[in-house]
């Protein structure tokens, strides 16, 4: 106790016993409220524009553009979802990516999302229209985001089994790259998309380009793609066994 | 020593004591924890994300931190009749006004620095050097700014008011630009008039959107001729400021 306090002993017992009481059903409420069930979070609210979430950043585009991809991911993946995103309203969730790329269009964390996770769900339909979202803003910058077209073209050949599709995605990114950086193996998707190969080895052949390329260097994301071609081994292994 | 400097330097001592260096270590400490805690659920872009959330909550914690040392500062001397005191003795009021700000420029280029520091674990250094020279030349006119709100109204709540409303429409007001721009296809009178303004209003304020930008620190440094044209904004609004300062103090009978 410093000299210029007073001891607690001088407080009137009054006060000391409200403050304690008031305390003790703050507590008591919070603890409430935690055992109430908690909100889904399934219904996804329509998307604002592009200038509202910049409005809303007073000049912090980059900033707030990866914490709305944060607010969401944050829907409809919870530990109770056996396959999270299904139920998510799909022309909502691309009008939210399309505003988050709009607000930052050097972020590659929208269309990381649409092709590595959204455009993974067994929902075909779903799925068609996140590839199509991933197709439609590859054509507005080629040269930056071929790699999410690759990835479309891989999910359209061995999950939507449409080769037509997947096709014409390789076939995009042959057409319209003209960056000489990007990688010959990309180039030639068309051929490797037509190879009789699983998606297995598809999967290692562009995501060992990428990572030997240098061109994932976020710890998050190779952390995020070796677990997805362990898991993709793993379900291939169990369907092999079957 | 030059009374200006002399002014300045007690005017510094006065933000060391009064915990603005505490302060501002707490705001890079929060910064970088809530950054780190946010970077754990991305599953892209991991670094990038901590980068442009530290930047952008360093700023805003910079820019609050600055003006309100300012504001207090001198509502406290107006209040203890200081101001008065300062004003009696053999010094010009231009001396008094600038070496003041001079001391408070002096600390917010101190915070930019510490501010832009813990930047160099997401970021490129050259980037980070021009974010840092953006942020104190942008905490230098919030400085400036805070101490002609101070000075005018006299009071802590009105200048930390006034400084702020500014601080966010100068921010802001690109975007508000666009957007009345974008809503022009079918216009009627009012929304023109509206429209005329905005862009009027643009005329009068700092271009804050274009300054100290998360994106150098994401993406790489600026061209130089961007770079310098924000830079030079910031350096002619904070003249001006000084300026209009001046101006109200030498007309004010005190």
């Amino acid at each position: 106790m410093s000299a210029d306090e007073r001891p607690w002993s001088s407080l009137p017992h009054g006060l000391a016993a409200a403050f304690a009481v008031l305390l003790a059903t703050q507590i008591a409420w919070h603890g409430l409220r935690a055992q109430l069930p908690r909100d889904a979070r399934s219904d996804l609210p329509p998307a604002p524009r592009s200038a509202a979430l910049r409005l809303a950043a007073f000049g912090e585009d980059a900033a707030i553009a990866r914490l709305a991809m944060l607010y969401l991911q944050s829907f409809d993946l919870h530990g109770g979802n056996a396959v999270p995103y299904q139920r998510l309203d799909y022309p909502r969730l691309i009008g939210w990516l399309g505003t988050i790329l709009d607000t930052d269009p050097r972020s590659s964390y929208p269309l990381f999302a649409a092709a590595r996770i959204y455009a993974e769900n067994p929902d075909r339909e779903k799925a068609r229209l996140m590839l199509d979202f991933v197709y439609r803003e590859f054509l507005k910058s080629p040269n930056t985001r071929w790699r999410w077209l690759a990835d479309a073209a891989l999910i359209a050949k061995h999950r939507l089994k449409d080769l037509p599709l997947a096709r014409r995605y390789a076939a995009a990114i042959d057409k319209y790259t003209t960056d000489p950086t990007v990688p010959s193996w990309a180039r030639q998707m068309e051929i490797f998309i037509l190879e009789d190969m699983n998606e297995l080895e598809a999967a290692k052949i562009m995501l060992g380009g990428l990572l030997a390329s240098g061109r994932i260097t976020d710890p998050a994301e190779a952390k995020f793609l070796r677990e997805r071609l362990e898991q993709l081994e793993e379900r291939l292994r169990k369907a092999r066994k079957r | 020593m030059h009374a200006a400097t002399i002014l300045a330097r007690n005017v510094l001592l006065e933000a060391r004591r009064s915990g603005l260096p505490w302060l501002g270590l707490a705001g890079v400490a929060a910064a970088v924890v809530l950054a780190a805690f946010l970077s754990q659920v991305a599953l892209t872009e991991s670094l990038p994300l901590q980068a442009a959330l530290v930047a952008a909550l360093l700023r805003a914690c910079g820019a609050f931190l600055v003006a309100v040392t300012v504001a207090s500062s001198t509502a406290r001397e107006v209040a203890d009749k200081g101001l008065e005191l300062m004003l009696s003795l053999p010094l010009s009021r231009t001396t008094q006004y600038l070496g003041r700000w001079m001391g408070h420029a002096a600390s917010a280029v101190l915070v930019a620095l510490a501010f832009s520091l813990p930047l160099l674990l997401w970021s490129a250094p050259v980037a980070v050097a021009h974010w840092a020279l953006s942020l104190a030349l942008e905490l230098a006119l919030i400085a400036a700014l805070a101490l002609f709100f101070s000075m005018a109204f006299g009071q802590l709540l009105p200048a930390v008011a006034a400084t702020a409303g500014f601080y966010l429409l100068a921010r802001a007001l690109g975007t508000i630009q666009s957007i009345a721009q974008g809503s022009l296809l079918e216009a009627s009178r009012v929304q023109r008039a509206a429209q005329w303004l905005i862009d009027a209003i643009a005329f009068v304020l700092p271009r804050l959107d274009a300054t100290t930008r998360t994106d150098w620190l994401l993406y790489g440094a600026p061209q130089a001729g961007d770079y310098a044209a924000a830079l030079a904004g910031l350096v002619l609004y904070t003249l001006l400021l000084l300026a209009a300062g001046l101006v109200d103090l030498r007309r004010r009978n005190l």
